[in-house]
């Protein structure tokens, strides 16, 4: 236990490794956090929702904090329910079942920039006669622009922005600039409040209309969205706890069931020796990411089978070669004889006596190892073989990468996903390397 | 066998001691070439068990000839007049014999054997979906074409990544201590990030940002005519993934070395060299570089492996026409064939690596050179 302590003492004087553990801590709270408040099933079913569970976010929005940084404001979405906001609505009964619905969406827009997107919704209820709407669009100077007709379906979507009959009484401008641009100069943004009268009449008796307004802007949230108008920080969040599992359990997997197995080569010595040599060249030539390549292709894509193949395959690697030879020198201790003289079994020797003498070697190793797994992680899915249904960083990466995000200017999409990996590389590298000085008495110093 | 050589080589001094210490580097080399042969022939047959994947790969091609067969008999206006019944037996009969032609009837542990050599050989029979440049499905002739661009990044890459890393150890180690050596050393962990994270990076600054250089490819689309400006464009292109790769492992190589480089030149014989008044230059080649050597190469024939396959994901960030990105097409296009031989190809190119560094270590590494027991391990 002092020496526990004392390894802790001698990391404190290491900033690096300082800033290491701390980065790692703030990794598991991340992590602990994201599985407390979006359970599996919850984040599975969000990443793989399509478009019904994010209807109402823009598609490639910036995260929304970018507007503190920049002069020209980008807007946020604006989203107006009726289901909501019941007071948007007035009903009228005209008598003999038929009754009109009449919506007025009102908002002020103060955004620098056009939205990307406008859209309505509509849920109704009815028997067989489905509701009549007739929408227009009244801007801040008191233009009024006529928008549609339609009878409602259960549930209707309106696309205003693909509304090629908005866009010629525009001016021939795409709708969603066409509605917000200043007449003058149809490139600025006229600020004001908007107005957005939807006339509803239905036909029966205890049928209703309800309606939505989702001005679709370019900022979202704290992370933004991606193509398919999932918000990029569920990603985020559950690629924490995934990454961690992944490094850490093809880290531990591989160093430990390593280790024993170079003890145990060590000890038999022989044809033991012999096989686990052998095993280990044929190993060193089987190309790592290719052999990934067709598991992951004809057998699963399941994160915890390639984690198992990565294990298994890293067990002969190049590091038990490393291990092999600091065994041969624990192998002469006086002590290891002194244990064979009392007639220790060879499990006592090789788990109570040999594995733990090199321990304290593999602590630096293996934390360093990790980062090398969570990057293996992403550069599968950057393949397009990431899990099928877990959002990660790698899948992220793939999605940007696979859409052009560089090419199109949607850094952040790039950006976010790569910083994560690139603190989470950091931060157990950094601690790996400080371990490394304090453990190995001859780098000290150096 | 070596006392005999060693006492041989006592018997008859000056000439017989090279060709001796030339015969112990041949054998010890052609050791090594045929333990890699076979190593090679087991790893390409488990990658073939792997592929194959409990029949699954059968299935599917079975499937695909089945398919094919009943796509012709429908077009065959000859055997429209046959009745249902006959037709299916026809059907029948032409699948079992292309199933026979395939050799799909043997049991699994003959074709392995016979996919082994075929593997080998990189006869791979015709790919499903991918053509090569030049029009060929032959899966040779697609892997062939890539393998150029593939050792061109590779290589460049490489070797431009060693000998930097040689160099700027060499001089931090001079310079132990300064701001220069604490800011590698801090730096010495970005290289657990792979190349390719870095190049998107760098295409982000240089491509996308500056747009000095281009976003990926190995030429300009047309190609330029004159011989010499279609290499200068091949340079541009070569530069950001190139970059990658040194940036990737620079800081950790450089680090590594340094401390090792270090770690040498306090030893006692470096200390009597400085005092017999040797030049810095001639200590640090013969003193310090010269013990350190056979280490180095083993790290960075590690460095080397991880690289190879790193160059998949490298390759397809770049848009670089090789193996790399090769494989990953052949994985949208779900193309067994050159999936299993891209296996094939990086196994043969890192048993290749491991082969040549072989030799390498054995010329360096004197305890090979004077035949004093097998290479440490």
């Amino acid at each position: 236990m002092t020496k526990f302590a004392n390894i802790l003492r001698e990391l404190k004087s290491y900033p690096s490794a300082v800033a290491g553990v701390s980065v790692i801590l703030i990794m598991v709270i991340v992590a602990i956090y994201a599985l407390a408040t979006i359970p599996y099933s919850e984040a599975v079913r969000l990443w793989r929702g399509g478009d019904n569970v994010w209807l109402e976010t823009p598609r490639n929005a910036r995260p929304a904090w970018i507007n503190k940084v920049r002069r020209e404001k980008l807007p946020a979405s604006i989203i107006l329910k009726t289901s909501e906001d019941p007071s948007l609505k007035t009903v009228v009964d005209l008598g003999g079942g038929v009754s009109t619905s009449d919506v007025v969406f009102t908002f002020d827009y103060q955004y620098d920039a056009f939205p990307s997107e406008i859209s309505m919704f509509f849920t109704a209820k009815f028997d067989k006669a489905r509701p009549n709407v007739s929408m227009k669009w009244i801007t801040p100077d008191g233009r009024e622009i006529r928008l549609t007709d339609m009878t409602v379906r259960q549930s209707e979507s309106y696309r205003i922005s693909q509304d090629n009959a908005v866009s010629r009484r525009v001016g021939g401008l795409l709708p969603e600039i066409g509605l917000f641009a200043d007449p003058n100069d149809p490139s600025k943004v006229m600020k004001g409040t908007y107005q957005v009268v939807v006339e509803g009449l239905v036909f029966e008796e205890g049928s209703t209309l309800d309606a939505s307004l989702v001005v679709y802007g370019q900022v979202y949230g704290l992370a933004g969205t991606d193509h398919r108008r999932r918000d990029i920080m569920v990603a985020l969040l559950w690629g924490t706890p995934v990454a961690l599992a992944f490094g850490l359990l093809a880290a531990v997997g591989s160093s430990l069931t390593t280790m024993t197995l170079a003890a145990a080569a060590v000890w038999f010595g022989g044809w033991v020796d012999y096989i686990i040599r052998r095993i280990n060249e044929i190993v060193m030539i089987l190309p790592l990411l290719p052999i990934l390549i067709m598991v992951g292709l004809f057998y699963s894509r399941s994160i915890w089978a390639i984690l198992g193949v990565v294990i298994l395959l890293s067990i002969f690697g190049s590091g038990i070669l490393t291990y092999r030879s600091m065994f041969l020198q624990v192998k002469e201790s006086g002590y290891i004889d002194a244990a064979r003289a009392y007639g220790a079994s060879n499990a006592r020797i090789i788990f109570r006596y040999m594995v733990p003498k090199v321990i304290p070697v593999l602590i630096p190793q293996f934390v360093a190892q990790v980062p090398n797994y969570v990057f293996l992680e992403a550069t599968l899915a950057v393949l397009g073989l990431g899990d099928p249904v877990l959002p990660t960083w790698g899948k992220l990466l793939n999605d940007a990468y696979t859409s052009g995000a560089l090419f199109n200017g949607h850094y952040y999409w790039v950006l976010e996903p790569a910083f994560l990996l690139v603190v989470t590389g950091l931060g157990f590298a950094m601690l790996g390397f400080a371990l490394d000085r304090i453990f190995n008495p001859r780098l000290r110093g150096l | 066998m070596s006392k005999l050589q060693a006492t041989t080589g006592r018997a008859v001094p000056a000439r017989s001691a090279t060709t001796g210490t030339f015969a112990r580097i041949a054998r010890y080399t052609l050791v090594r070439g045929v333990t890699l042969i076979v190593t090679v022939v087991i790893g390409v047959y488990l990658a073939i068990l792997i592929a194959n994947g409990g029949g699954y790969v059968d299935q599917m091609r079975i499937g695909t000839v089945r398919e094919q067969i009943s796509l012709q008999m429908a077009n065959n206006e000859a055997l429209r007049d046959m009745s249902l019944q006959e037709r299916r037996e026809y059907e029948q009969r032409l699948v079992d014999i292309e199933i026979a032609r395939l050799g799909l009837d043997q049991p699994f542990l003959v074709r392995s054997f016979r996919y082994l050599w075929n593997g080998l050989t990189l006869d791979l029979g015709s790919a499903e979906y991918l053509l090569s440049d030049s029009g060929s499905r032959q899966g040779r002739n697609i892997l062939g074409e890539r393998l150029g661009p593939t050792l061109l990044l590779m290589a460049t890459g490489q070797l431009l990544l060693f000998f930097t890393s040689v160099f700027f150890a060499l001089f931090l180690s001079r310079r132990y201590g300064t701001v220069m050596d604490r800011i590698v050393v801090a730096l010495a962990p970005t290289s657990a990030a792979p190349a390719w994270f870095y190049g998107i990076f760098l295409i982000l600054i240089f491509a996308a940002l500056l747009g000095w250089l281009p976003f990926g490819g190995m030429v300009e689309a047309p190609p330029p005519r004159n011989p010499w400006l279609r290499a200068l464009s091949v340079v541009r292109h070569l530069i950001l993934p190139v970059g990658a790769i040194v940036i990737s492992s620079i800081f950790y190589t450089s680090y590594y070395w340094r401390t090792f480089f270090l770690i040498y030149s306090s030893e006692d014989y470096v200390d009597m060299a400085k005092a017999k008044g040797l030049p810095s230059g001639a200590i640090e080649r013969g003193y310090v570089l010269r013990p350190t050597l056979p280490t180095i190469i083993t790290s960075f024939a590690l460095t080397l492996i991880s690289l190879w396959t790193g160059a998949i994901v490298l390759e397809t960030v770049f848009g670089w026409p090789g193996i790399g990105r090769l494989t990953q097409m052949a994985i949208n296009l779900f193309d067994t064939p050159v999936i299993v031989g891209t296996v094939v190809i990086y196994a043969y190119l890192l048993a290749l690596t491991v082969f040549l560094l072989d030799i390498i270590y054995a010329v360096v590494d004197p305890r090979v050179k004077l035949g004093g027991g097998e290479r440490r391990s």
